[in-house]
C-alpha cells in the first residue's frame, strides 16, 4: 500500500532484490463511456499507477494494436503519466492479440504483469489476463487492490473483494494481476511528458481471430426490467402481494427475556451469518 | 358404471333448502365430510357453490369471509398445505446430456444469481421434452443444502476439504477440470459475478481451451448452431451487444433467465471416481483483512447496525458498532436529530442498503426505513415496542431496553474474542 513506510534494512534487501523487479503494465484503448472518443482505458490507468506506486520497479507498457490517430492519442495518455515510452506490438484491428503479446512477454521475462480486468471495446470478455496466465503457466491473481510489497520473489497482494472487503494473498513471481476498480484511482495525465513520451512499434506475427466476424454487435439494449410474478392462488394473495409491506416469513420474536438472553439469541444470529472477525 | 352421476334429487332439495333441519347433514354428506360443502359436483357435471356455507359467524355475530384460509380451522390448514406440495416433482434418471452449474454460494447459501442460473441450466436442459439433460451442480465448501431441491439440482457435486477454502482458485479449477474429464457436460454455466465465478469461469475456459461467452444474459433457439442455442451477451464493458452461438462455457449475467418455481428436482449425490491429485499452489491465503467499518459504503456494507429514535444511549451505540465491526446507519429521525450524519441515512430518502445482516436498534420501521431495507437478507429488530413494523419484518426480534442488550452484546463478543485468543 504505502512502499515508503519500509524501513531501510528491508529497502537494502528490496534494492537487491528488486532492482532487477521488472513489471509490465499491459494497457489498451478504452473507449468514454458517453463521448465514444477514444482515452485510456479507466482500469488499465489504475494498473498503471499501480505500477508507478511501488519501489524500485521498472515499468514499461505494453500494448497490442494498429498505430492510428484515435489510438495514439490514448497510448500518449498513459505516457503522460510519466513514463518514458511505450512498447507497440503491432496487430491490425480482427487479429487475436494473445499469441503476439504471450511471445513479447516470454521474451521480455518480467516479473509481475499488470492488466486491467477488461477492455473496454470489442468483445470485452476480461479473458486476455488468463489466456496469457494459462500459456506461461504462471499464477494469476485478478480484481487486485494494491501491491503491498515484493520481497525474494514473493508478493504480497491486496484483493478487493465485494462489499469493500480485503484479503491479504501472496503469491510467487512471475506472476500476472489484473486490476480491480478499487484500486487507487490514476493520476491525471499530464500533456508535456504526453508529447514527449515515444512510442516504439515492434512487428509481431499475426493470428486472425475468426470466430468474431460471424458475430453481430449492436449498441447494447436495455435489458428488459423482471416483472413481479406473484403466483397466488386467492385474490387476497394476489392483493397482499401487490399492496401490503414486506414482511419477513414469521421471525421469531423474543419477549420478556433478560437483556443477556436477547443478546445471546443475537449472537447466536451473527455467527451463523458468518459476520463476526 | 361409477362414472355415471347419479343424483339424488331429494338431497338435492334438501341441500337447497337452508331452512330444512337435515340441511347441513347433506351439505355435508354432498361436500363428502367436510363440514358444510361449499362446493359440489352438480348433476350435469358442473360445479355448484353455495355461498351461503362460506365464512364463519364472528364473535359480534356477524358473518366473516377469510380468504387466507387461515381462520378456517381443518379444511383451510390442508388447503395450504396444497399450495406448498403443489410443485411437481421431476426426477431424471437416464439423462441425454448434462448441464453443469457452479454456483457462487456466498455465505453457503444460493444467491438470486445463482438462482437465475440455475432457471437457465433448466432452460438447457428440458429444451428437448423427449430427451431431457440434468442439471448437474459443483458446489465447493461446506452448505446445509437448503433450497437445492427447489432451485432446479437434479445431480450435485459437493467437493469439501481445506483445499478449497478461502481463495483457492488453483485448487477450484483442477476440480473442476476433474468434473469435466469424467462427465463431459454439454454446457458450463457459471454467474459472471465478482464473488468468484467470474474468475473462476474464465480460468475454466482458459485451462479447457474452449472461447466462452462472457455476460450472457438471453438465449433462444437456433438450430443452425452448434449446440442448437444462440446467446446475446453484453460486450465492450457493457456498451454493445453481441450476438453470437451458444459456446459451451457460459458467464451468465444476473436476470439472465426465470428461477425455477414450480417443480422440484431431486438433489442426487455424485462423486468423482478418482480424488484429486495433490496441487502446490502457487497463491497463499493469507485471509481477510480488517478493513474500517466506518469507511464501507454504506449501501454495499455487509452488516450495519442502525440506530433509530430510541436509542438514547448513543456512546454505547458506538461502542457497540466498533466492537461488532459493523458499518452504523441510522433512521431519519436519528439524522433529523442530529445523532448521525446524513449520509448514513438509510430508507428511501437515504441510502437503499443490501447488507447481509442488519441490526436496527430502536427503530420502529416506517415504510420508508423498510424500503430502503428490502434486499437485506436477516433483519435483526431490538425495541421496546412489540407491536411494531420493524418487528414484524424481523428475522429475529428481542423486546427490551436496546442500550442494556447491546451492552451485553458488547460483553459477549469481547469474552468470545478473549476465549479465541488464549485458544491460539
Amino acid at each position: 500500500m504505502r512502499p515508503d513506510t519500509h524501513d531501510t534494512a528491508a529497502r537494502n534487501s528490496g534494492a537487491q532484490a528488486s532492482a532487477a523487479l521488472e513489471v509490465a503494465v499491459l494497457v489498451s484503448v478504452g473507449r468514454h463511456p458517453v463521448t465514444g472518443r477514444a482515452r485510456r482505458a479507466d482500469q488499465d490507468a489504475r494498473g498503471v499507477e499501480l505500477a508507478l506506486a511501488l519501489s524500485e520497479a521498472r515499468v514499461t507498457l505494453l500494448h497490442a494494436g494498429s498505430l492510428d490517430e484515435e489510438s495514439e492519442s490514448a497510448m500518449r495518455g498513459y505516457l503522460g503519466m510519466g513514463l518514458p515510452a511505450l512498447t507497440l506490438v503491432e496487430q491490425p484491428p480482427g487479429a487475436d492479440v494473445v499469441p503476439a503479446l504471450a511471445d513479447t512477454l516470454s521474451d521480455a521475462q518480467p516479473q509481475l504483469v499488470i492488466a486491467g480486468e477488461r477492455a473496454e471495446q470489442g468483445e470485452g470478455s476480461g479473458m486476455l489476463p488468463y489466456l496469457l496466465a494459462e500459456r506461461l503457466g504462471w499464477p494469476l491473481v485478478s480484481g487486485l487492490a494494491a501491491v503491498e510489497k515484493v520481497e525474494n520473489g514473493v508478493a504480497t497482494l491486496l484483493q478487493a473483494l465485494p462489499r469493500g472487503q480485503r484479503r491479504r494473498l501472496q503469491v510467487r513471481l512471475p506472476a500476472i494481476v489484473s486490476v480491480d476498480a478499487a484500486a487507487a484511482a490514476a493520476r491525471q495525465s499530464a500533456f508535456g511528458p504526453a508529447r514527449r513520451g515515444e512510442i516504439e512499434v515492434q512487428p509481431a506475427a499475426v493470428e486472425w481471430d475468426e470466430a468474431q466476424a460471424e458475430w453481430s454487435v449492436a449498441p447494447a439494449r436495455k435489458r428488459p426490467k423482471r416483472l413481479k410474478i406473484v403466483k397466488a392462488a386467492s385474490a387476497r394473495d394476489r392483493f397482499k402481494a401487490a399492496a401490503a409491506k414486506a414482511e419477513g416469513a414469521g421471525g421469531q420474536v423474543l419477549t420478556d427475556v433478560t437483556p443477556e438472553q436477547g443478546a445471546e439469541a443475537i449472537l447466536k444470529l451473527l455467527k451463523e451469518e458468518g459476520v463476526l472477525r | 358404471m361409477s362414472e355415471i352421476i347419479r343424483r339424488d334429487p331429494r338431497k338435492e332439495w334438501i341441500a337447497r333448502n337452508r331452512l330444512h333441519p337435515d340441511h347441513l347433514s347433506v351439505l355435508a354428506e354432498l361436500g363428502e365430510g367436510s363440514s358444510a360443502a361449499t362446493e359440489w359436483m352438480g348433476p350435469n357435471g358442473v360445479v355448484r357453490r353455495n355461498p351461503h356455507a362460506v365464512g364463519f359467524i364472528g364473535p359480534n355475530g356477524i358473518k366473516r369471509i377469510d380468504r387466507s384460509g387461515v381462520q378456517q380451522g381443518g379444511h383451510a390448514a390442508t388447503g395450504t398445505a396444497e399450495a406448498k406440495d403443489s410443485r411437481r416433482q421431476v426426477t431424471i434418471d437416464d439423462p441425454a446430456f448434462l448441464v453443469a452449474v457452479v454456483p457462487d454460494l456466498p455465505g453457503g447459501r444460493l444467491s438470486s444469481h445463482d438462482r437465475d442460473l440455475l432457471g437457465l441450466a433448466r432452460q438447457l436442459a428440458d429444451a428437448d421434452g423427449e430427451r431431457p439433460g440434468a442439471v448437474l451442480a459443483v458446489i465447493f465448501g461446506s452448505t446445509n443444502g437448503e433450497g437445492f431441491s427447489e432451485a432446479g439440482i437434479d445431480r450435485l457435486i459437493a467437493l469439501d476439504g481445506d483445499d478449497f477454502d478461502g481463495y483457492a482458485p488453483e485448487a477450484r479449477l483442477a476440480a473442476l477440470a476433474a468434473v469435466d474429464g469424467e462427465f463431459s457436460p454439454r454446457h458450463w454455466l457459471l454467474p459472471d459475478s465478482k464473488l468468484g465465478g467470474a474468475e473462476l469461469g474464465r480460468r475454466l475456459a482458459a485451462r479447457l481451451r474452449e472461447r466462452p461467452a462472457t455476460g450472457v444474459w438471453q438465449l433462444e433457439r437456433d438450430d443452425a448452431c452448434a449446440l442448437g442455442w444462440r446467446c446475446t451477451a453484453r460486450g465492450a464493458a457493457g456498451t454493445t451487444d453481441i450476438q453470437r452461438t451458444l459456446p459451451r462455457i457460459v458467464l451468465a449475467l444476473a436476470e439472465c433467465a426465470e428461477p425455477v418455481s414450480e417443480t422440484r428436482h431431486a438433489v442426487q449425490a455424485l462423486a468423482l471416481s478418482q480424488s484429486l491429485p495433490p496441487l502446490l499452489g502457487r497463491i497463499d491465503d493469507l485471509g481477510q483483512v480488517a478493513v474500517d467499518p466506518a469507511g464501507v459504503a454504506l449501501a454495499e456494507a455487509e452488516f450495519i447496525l442502525s440506530a433509530g429514535n430510541g436509542v438514547k444511549e448513543w456512546e454505547g451505540f458506538h461502542q457497540a458498532a466498533k466492537v461488532l465491526g459493523a458499518t452504523e446507519g441510522a433512521s431519519r429521525v436519528a439524522v433529523d436529530d442530529g445523532y448521525m450524519p446524513r449520509d448514513r441515512q438509510v430508507g428511501a430518502t437515504g441510502t437503499w442498503v443490501t447488507a447481509r445482516v442488519y441490526v436496527a436498534v430502536g427503530i420502529s420501521g416506517a415504510i420508508q426505513h423498510l424500503q430502503g431495507i428490502q434486499s437485506c437478507e436477516k433483519v435483526v429488530a431490538i425495541n421496546l415496542d412489540p407491536g411494531c413494523d420493524m418487528i414484524k419484518r424481523a428475522d429475529l426480534a428481542v423486546i427490551g431496553d436496546s442500550a442494556s442488550i447491546l451492552a451485553s452484546l458488547v460483553e459477549m463478543v469481547q469474552r468470545l474474542r478473549e476465549e479465541r485468543r488464549d485458544a491460539a
